[in-house]
């Protein structure tokens, strides 16, 4: 037992001699510094930079016009007359159109998956926290759609609106939606139980503080990890579509829509035909391990 | 336990309703009437207006959707605009080609997957890990068309190996599975399938044998004089469940990713029939693939999770 | 009415705070009959029974202990006495005023005096917060803007001992576990409240830490004149800290009285028991059979009657049948039980004794 005289000092005798040891990070620091210090990580994101800054200074970077066909020049291999990667069927630049190209293939990479997180993100945190009848009503519905092959699921929005690149972007976004309703779930549901959630009920704060003040901050780290794995395959699923012709539409160049033409010409220039899926390789291997480093970055129970 | 697969099977009938709901909208989502899309452009007007009364277009959409149901029930998934054959013999007669494809692809991605996983499973972190880890990467990451295509300039154009496309010297008719004349089709498209699952497999089975590895049960056998093979035979055994579950699901892949690498190809198959029906906007066909497939694919997950509530006693309980 | 210390001081009439309505007579807070019912999913009908008809007082000023084994509703028994969880039945009067009755205090205003400090478990605090921060919330949802809100959170951290510049910045995985729970406790008292409920607030800490907690919290008391319910398994800090002790069993009151007279001269055969149960510093002082044997029965199905007869010594047919009453036996107006023997009109042999 304390010793009685113990409480008649002020308060001051109480005061916390032991200083916590680490130095102030919070949690973003921490992650900035962690992908600092991993070089993989690194030398890919780069690689992601400079995929991104081609496709954006594509128009002045570009050797040729990449919608100007020649009849003479058509299927040529690599080198032929300045053109580094050959020529198409029609005769235009291989170079140029893989620029141009990705600028598609990263836009519906990119688009459907951020517009995904945000419905998907938004339904997933109202199911998670309302729960009952409201969250098992929003996710049965998901489950609904996670019932499709994804592929299947795409091919079918897609197809059935005929294709474009609008609406190959609103097929691929309606893929990924219940992905990401169900991760935000998960995230909000676990945390909804935790008792800094209860503390901050006790003070008389309603729902729509509590979700921006302390669920939001916590259930942003799991969707975005997610978020950043999907890029990748958003790139192979819109460039799958283009290539069954319900992408983008020619002549505009897109990857997986420059392989399906090209298909018919193996014989002539086998290499020229397979450089486009190269790209998609190169661009969607990087974009996973991107998405796999921030994962360890971020994913560390602290 | 038989209450919960008694649970497990009330459960997908929701789905399967909620599938077939989404099915039926597709032609609902196609730009233009829908009376259009499922009649061939060259209907005479009493053709159409006979139509018109028989799928109900005149009626409220509850009303078209359950007459719909009606006749996709009894087996009628109406006509193929392209080929004016019923579009249940077109989709029966391609899934059967398809399934032909899947009967090969999947116990090759199953052994191939399971066994990369496993190896760089029981030594992590060795270079053996990193080869498989890496390999999975890039089986994630490359188009899967694209891979075909690769193969089929490597083996049909520059070496002439194998042949480039179509399921057999004559097509599917003439197709005998025991004769290499025929069997030869086979080896590029399978391979070309079972590539992403093999990717995903390896994966799984990578991290499940490394978890199982690290529990304590193992170092207890260790400790009780089991030899080294004879404790990986028991850490396999626990880390076969989790992936069975990921396999599952990548039968469904394989489902939705024939489409691809049946176009490359030119088999024959269900996922071809898709693209046709794409190209040809023969609206009935696809419905009627997309909402087969998946009612399988809907199947599949059911069985596969009913096979793993049998070996995995704890999700009985769930 | 003259306050005395549980160590003996005089301490004169408590200041009154300008938000009291009742005067120093009425108790702070009146809980009668209270229930809440926990439906188990699947078997119809059939619920956990977690708050079965509790009924108490708690003084103003004073700290009343909430002692009781694991399920026996004391976890519950305080969110329900915040409103967090919604009672089934019974009343709740904050100050004189019934709580969520239409003439009486709504609970957000119940809110604003009455606050809550949780057990340290991993995440009584948010992981991706500053201190500050969390502690700010609090004053922040009440009314105030960000700055006077972090302003109220300096002050609050300085009075339980921790540094504002050094402290507030951190992240709660960079503080041990006495300083969140001091942290837990500015955060419970940056709002101003004049009642506490503590639920735990010491069983995740080490002995040593604990016993500054504790003594933090006693001085804090008496700075700012609050009434504390102190929830807790453990009897000897429940001893320490307490004026009054109300014991649980299996979700009703089952004995209610002065420190002195529980520990001195428990009446209910499950409150000896319990303090029986607790092993003595001499070691020529050994028990050879423990006091009570097997386990609290499930909740769900509780026994009809009194709900300890199962592993009561003196069970008897009576006990099975009728429910005893909490009652103010032996003379005593301030120890309550809850026990046949003691009722003299129950008809069990032992209470024409008593």
């Amino acid at each position: 037992m304390a010793d009685i005289a113990e409480l008649r000092k002020p308060l001051e005798a109480f005061e916390e001699q032991v200083a916590p040891a680490t130095r102030v990070r919070g949690y973003w620091q921490s992650v900035l510094y962690r992908l600092r210090h991993d070089p993989v990580t690194l030398a890919f994101g780069a690689v992601v930079l400079l995929i991104v800054v081609l496709a954006i200074v594509a128009p002045l970077v570009a050797p040729f016009d990449p919608y100007k066909e020649s009849i003479v020049g058509r299927l040529k291999p690599f080198g032929w007359h300045e053109h580094l990667l050959g020529t198409d069927e029609l005769g235009r630049d291989m170079l140029s159109r893989l620029l141009y190209g990705g600028r598609v293939s990263l836009l519906m990479g990119v688009v459907p998956v951020l517009i995904a997180s945000i419905v998907g993100g938004l339904l997933g945190i109202v199911g998670g926290f309302a729960g009952g009848r409201i969250n098992t009503a929003i996710m049965r519905t998901m489950d609904v759609f996670y019932a499709f092959p994804s592929v299947l699921l795409a091919v079918a929005i897609a197809g059935a609106m005929g294709g474009g690149i609008g609406n190959g972007m609103v097929a691929l976004t309606m893929v990924f939606i219940p992905p990401m309703c169900r991760v935000a779930e998960t995230a909000t549901t676990q945390v909804r139980a935790l008792d800094y959630i209860e503390a901050a009920r006790a003070t008389g704060a309603g729902p729509i503080k509590i979700i921006r003040y302390h669920v939001l901050s916590n259930v942003l780290g799991p969707v975005f990890i997610y978020a950043s794995s999907l890029v990748s395959v958003s790139i192979l699923l819109a460039s799958g579509l283009s290539f069954l012709g319900l992408g983008v539409r020619p002549p505009m160049p897109d990857w997986g829509l420059m392989l399906s033409t090209l298909r018919q010409s193996i014989y002539v220039v086998p290499f020229v035909c397979a450089v486009p899926g190269v790209a998609i390789f190169v661009t969607s291997i990087c974009f996973n391990l991107v998405s796999d480093g921030l994962r360890a970055a971020m994913d560390v129970r602290i | 336990m038989s209450f919960y697969i008694l649970r497990r099977i009330l459960y997908a009938i929701p789905i399967a309703f909620g599938v077939s709901v989404v099915c039926f909208s597709l032609v609902y989502i196609a730009p233009g009437d829908p009376l259009q899309t499922v009649m061939p452009p060259d209907a005479t007007a009493e053709t159409i207006a006979i139509v018109k009364k028989a799928y109900g277009f005149d009626k409220p959409l509850p009303m078209q959707f359950l007459i719909w149901l009606g006749r996709v029930l009894t087996g009628d998934f109406g006509m193929s605009i392209s080929t004016r054959r019923p579009v249940f013999l077109e989709v029966s007669e391609a899934l059967a080609n398809t399934s032909l494809l899947a009967l090969f692809a999947v116990p090759l991605a199953f052994f191939t997957g399971y066994v990369m996983g496993a190896i760089a499973g029981c030594f992590p972190g060795r270079w053996v890990d990193r080869l498989v880890t890496g390999a999975a990467v890039v089986g994630v990451s490359l188009p899967n068309y694209w891979l075909g295509i690769v193969l089929v300039i490597f083996f049909a154009v520059e070496y002439m190996l194998l042949p480039a496309t179509g399921m057999g010297p004559t097509g599917s008719t003439g197709f005998h599975i025991l004769e290499w004349s025929s069997a030869r089709f086979l080896v590029l498209p399978v391979i070309t399938l079972s590539m992403i699952p093999v990717g995903i497999l390896s994966r799984t089975t990578r991290a499940a044998v490394a978890e199982v590895r690290n529990q304590e049960f193992v170092q207890t056998l260790r400790a009780k004089g089991l030899s080294e093979w004879a404790v990986t035979r028991h850490v396999l055994k626990n880390s076969l469940p989790q992936v069975m579950a990921v396999m599952g699901l990548q039968f469904g892949y394989l489902l939705g990713g024939s489409i691809l690498v049946e176009t490359v190809f030119t088999w024959p198959g269900s996922g071809f029939l898709l693209s046709k029906a794409i190209i040809n906007r023969d609206v009935p066909v696809l419905q009627g693939t997309i909402l087969t497939l998946s009612l399988v694919f809907v199947a599949t997950n059911l069985v596969v999770d009913l096979l793993q509530s049998l070996i995995d006693p704890r999700i009985r309980r769930a | 009415m003259t306050v005395i210390d549980r160590d003996n001081t005089i301490l004169g009439p408590p200041a009154l705070d300008p938000r009291d309505r009742g005067g120093p007579a009425q108790p702070m807070l009146i809980v009668r009959d209270l229930k809440k019912h926990f439906p188990v999913k699947g078997s119809r009908g059939k619920s956990v029974q977690a708050v079965d008809g509790v009924s108490f007082d708690v003084t103003k000023g004073e700290t009343l202990g909430i002692v009781g084994e694991s399920g026996c509703g004391k976890s519950t028994l305080a969110r329900l006495l915040l409103h967090l969880i919604v009672p089934d039945a019974g009343e709740l009067v904050f100050d004189g005023d019934a709580v969520n009755a239409p003439d009486g205090i709504r609970v957000d205003a119940l809110r604003r005096q009455v606050q809550m400090v949780f057990q340290d478990s991993y995440a009584s605090l948010n992981p991706r917060m500053p201190i500050r921060d969390s502690v700010a919330f609090g004053p922040f949802i009440q009314g105030k803007r960000k700055p006077a809100a972090r302003e109220v959170a300096r002050d609050t951290l300085r009075k339980v001992g921790l540094d504002p510049e050094l402290f507030g910045p951190r992240y709660p995985h960079e503080l041990s576990g006495g300083q969140k729970q001091r942290v837990n406790i500015a955060r419970a008292l940056a709002t101003g409240p004049r009642m506490v409920i503590l639920d735990e607030p010491v069983s995740a800490l080490d002995k040593s830490v604990e016993a500054q907690v504790l003594n933090l919290l006693r001085a804090l008391k008496r700075q700012f004149n609050l009434t504390y319910l102190f929830i807790s398994h453990d009897l000897s800090v429940v001893r320490y800290i307490s004026d009054r002790v109300l014991v649980m069993y299996l979700g009703r009151v089952v004995e209610l009285g002065s420190v002195d007279a529980i520990f001195d001269e428990p009446q209910h055969p499950y409150t000896r028991a319990l303090l029986a149960s607790r092993p003595s510093m001499d070691p020529a002082r050994r028990i050879d059979e423990p006091p009570i044997t097997g386990d609290p029965p499930n909740p769900i199905d509780p026994p009809v009657g009194c709900r300890f007869h199962t592993r009561c010594p003196f069970a008897e047919p009576v006990c099975r049948t009728r429910d005893p009453a909490l009652g103010y036996w032996q003379g005593d107006k301030a120890h309550a039980a809850a026990c046949h023997m003691l009722d003299p009109r129950s008809g069990h042999r032992r209470s024409r004794d008593a």
